[in-house]
């Protein structure tokens, strides 16, 4: 049966990577597994002239590192990630493929100068890492505003919508498991 | 998920570089649209057979064919496709000229993805409401022109392809025929096949409306103008702004309006009744009419001038006893359309019944022919209209001679006369100018018996 993997890329705060077992297990079904190898350095993916990190780097180098593991791999990031058309992105995925990265940097409201509040943080970060896995099962962005495929350029999108799928993208799910 | 109720927005992503066509279409993909990607402009345009695209981003700076440029050629191949352009850097000028070519709007690479979130939105938003726009002009289009005139005789193919020729014009124009003709279908077919289409056409009946009240009908009133006018109200005149007025029955209207009249289509200004603000308007003119005018202006009853104004070009539509043939085309036009109105299968009208409505000399003409079949569509048993569904007068089959003898004609038409008078012998003897003895032995000869 094939499995969840998550895997921190630089370093993550402590509660990050277990905090996303819980929700992931009960969304996808799946059992999820933490990489027991040490971080990743991501320097690979470092663009200095923006300061970013690359995060269609990072989901190769993921795919490169974990070529064998039969199942869906989750990297995650406490650093800015972009692609290079657009000025940032909170995580990318391969849309019905194998790897999504998701990044904490601007799930922070310290980062929009407001006072810190990891317990927002972490929601937000659940939500933004069943999203991208989400893609990768083959799920696209959902009508939905509390469905958490609900599209999100702002973190304020992201508070609106939960941290389930809406009945739809459920469906939608079971369909393409089946087929698998 | 994305609605499937929807089709699925297309967008084409036109870039030089790899990453930027690569990230774009992951992103456009994950939003559920369909996306395709070209390197360049030969690409592009090769692509545009694949489309509609609803939205093109296209890169301004591109080896070969600029962005620029191949803009106006998109353009050229879909003028309804929204095109997006994107920058590398903030150049005002080319962005200006991507605006002046009619680019929805422009983007500087990297993009804020929350604003291109908003911008496809609301590009597709643009172009949905684009659609839906040049979809219902369309179908307006076809609404106005569908109550077409019917008729394949040579006099109505006549009347049809006047009225579509004087339709492009602004000219004025009179319309003349028996009262149940068709004479405001002919009024609508001009007004459908004119420029001023899609504005109103406002039709007033001139004979229906009391002399006094026709003034504030026509031009409108202020509050207070007269005892009962609570409200401003627009005239008809001033709600035809950019269609056409359509003046029936024209030749009933009395002097005093008439003066009025023939000034407001000179000028096309009026003022309404107790106010003093000038009122332009922009319409057209047609108007109806069943009466003599040239014999009314004769007797000084209709104003010459206002006659010479109105009377520009004329169509005259036939009375349908006519153009006979056209009685067949006409009668099935209006079971179809009484069938679809009363929910009801009655698909034809029996060979001799249709004889018997060739046959009738249609005083009410169009308009008759019309309340018949409705009638007969009434009563009839589907599949089809029969005889006896007629009223009274055509049903009854020695309504006709059966022969055309002369004392087969005489025996009908003493019958007819005996028929309309309740059999009374004094008066239909009088009627027939005979004496009461003669019409008692010709009732004898002929063996006509009372109802």
């Amino acid at each position: 049966m094939s499995s969840i993997l998550l895997v921190p890329i630089g370093k993550i705060v402590d509660p990050h990577i277990p905090l996303l077992k819980t929700p992931l297990e009960a969304t996808f079904g799946l059992r999820v597994d933490t990489s027991t190898e040490r971080s990743i350095d991501p320097a690979f993916a470092f663009e200095p002239s923006r300061n970013q990190y690359y995060s269609t780097q990072m989901i190769k180098h993921l795919l490169h590192l974990y070529s064998s593991f039969q199942g869906k791999i989750l990297g995650v990031t406490p650093y800015d990630l972009y692609v290079p058309v657009l000025t940032y992105v909170f995580g990318e995925a391969q849309l019905d493929g194998t790897a999504a990265v998701v990044s904490s940097y601007r799930l922070d409201n310290s980062y929009y100068g407001l006072p810190a509040d990891p317990l927002l943080l972490e929601q937000r970060l659940i939500k933004e890492a069943v999203h991208e896995l989400g893609h990768t099962f083959g799920l696209l962005h959902c009508h939905e505003y509390e469905c958490v495929m609900h599209s999100s350029t702002a973190v304020e999108d992201i508070d609106l919508k939960g941290e389930r799928l809406c009945g739809m993208c459920t469906d939608v799910l079971a369909r393409k498991n089946f087929r698998r | 998920m994305t609605d499937t109720q929807q089709p699925t927005p297309a967008v084409l992503i036109v870039d030089d570089e790899f990453v930027v066509r690569d990230s774009l279409s992951k992103w456009f993909r994950e939003d559920g649209y369909r996306v395709e990607t070209a390197e360049d402009a030969t690409h592009a345009l090769k692509l545009m057979s694949a489309g509609p695209w609803d939205v093109i981003l296209l890169d301004i700076k591109m080896p070969g064919i600029s962005g620029l440029e191949l803009q106006k050629r998109l353009v050229e191949i879909d003028k309804e496709a929204i095109i997006i352009m994107i920058t590398a850097f903030a150049s005002v000028e080319s962005a200006v000229q991507a605006l002046k070519e009619g680019a929805f709007d422009y983007v500087t690479k990297p993009v804020d993805p929350d604003h291109l979130s908003h911008l496809v939105r609301n590009a597709l938003r643009q172009k949905k409401l684009n659609d839906e726009n040049i979809r219902l002009r369309q179908h307006i289009s076809t609404i106005s022109v569908t109550d077409e005139l019917i008729g394949d005789s040579a006099p109505m193919k006549k009347v049809i392809e006047l009225a579509k020729t004087v339709a492009k014009t602004d000219t004025t124009v009179m319309i003349r025929g028996e009262s149940g003709t068709g004479k405001e279908l002919v009024a609508r077919t001009i007004h459908a096949h004119s420029g001023r289409r899609f504005f109103p056409i406002i039709a007033v009946n001139c004979g229906a409306v009391p002399e006094s009240l026709l003034e504030s009908e026509l031009f409108g009133h202020e509050r207070g103008a007269f005892t009962g006018a609570q409200h401003r109200r627009k005239g008809k005149f001033e709600m035809a702004d950019g269609g056409t007025i359509f003046l029936d029955e024209v030749g009933t209207i009395g002097s005093k309006m008439q003066v009025q009249l023939l000034r407001v289509l000179e000028s096309k200004q009026f003022t309404r009744v107790g106010g003093n603000e000038t009122i332009k308007s922009d319409f057209r003119v047609i108007c109806a009419t069943n009466r003599d005018l040239e014999q009314a202006v004769k007797e000084g009853i209709f104003r010459e001038d206002l006659y010479y104004r109105l009377n520009v070009f004329t169509i005259f539509v036939p009375p349908l006893r006519e153009r006979r043939n056209d009685i067949p085309i006409l009668a099935t036009y209006f079971v179809k359309k009484y069938a679809a109105a009363m929910n009801k299968p009655v698909t034809e009208i029996s060979t001799d019944t249709l004889d018997l409505l060739i046959r009738y000399p249609w005083p009410g003409n169009v308009r008759e022919l019309e309340n018949v079949i409705e009638r007969a569509m009434v009563l009839a048993k589907p599949p089809s209209i029969v005889q006896t569904d007629l009223p009274f007068q055509l049903a009854d089959s020695k309504s006709h001679p059966t022969k055309d003898t002369l004392s087969a004609i005489e025996c009908h038409h003493i019958e007819t006369v005996l028929h309309r008078t309740g059999w009374n012998i004094a008066r239909s003897a009088d009627i027939l100018d005979i004496d009461r003895a003669t019409l008692y032995n010709k009732i004898a000869k002929y063996g006509l018996k009372k109802p």
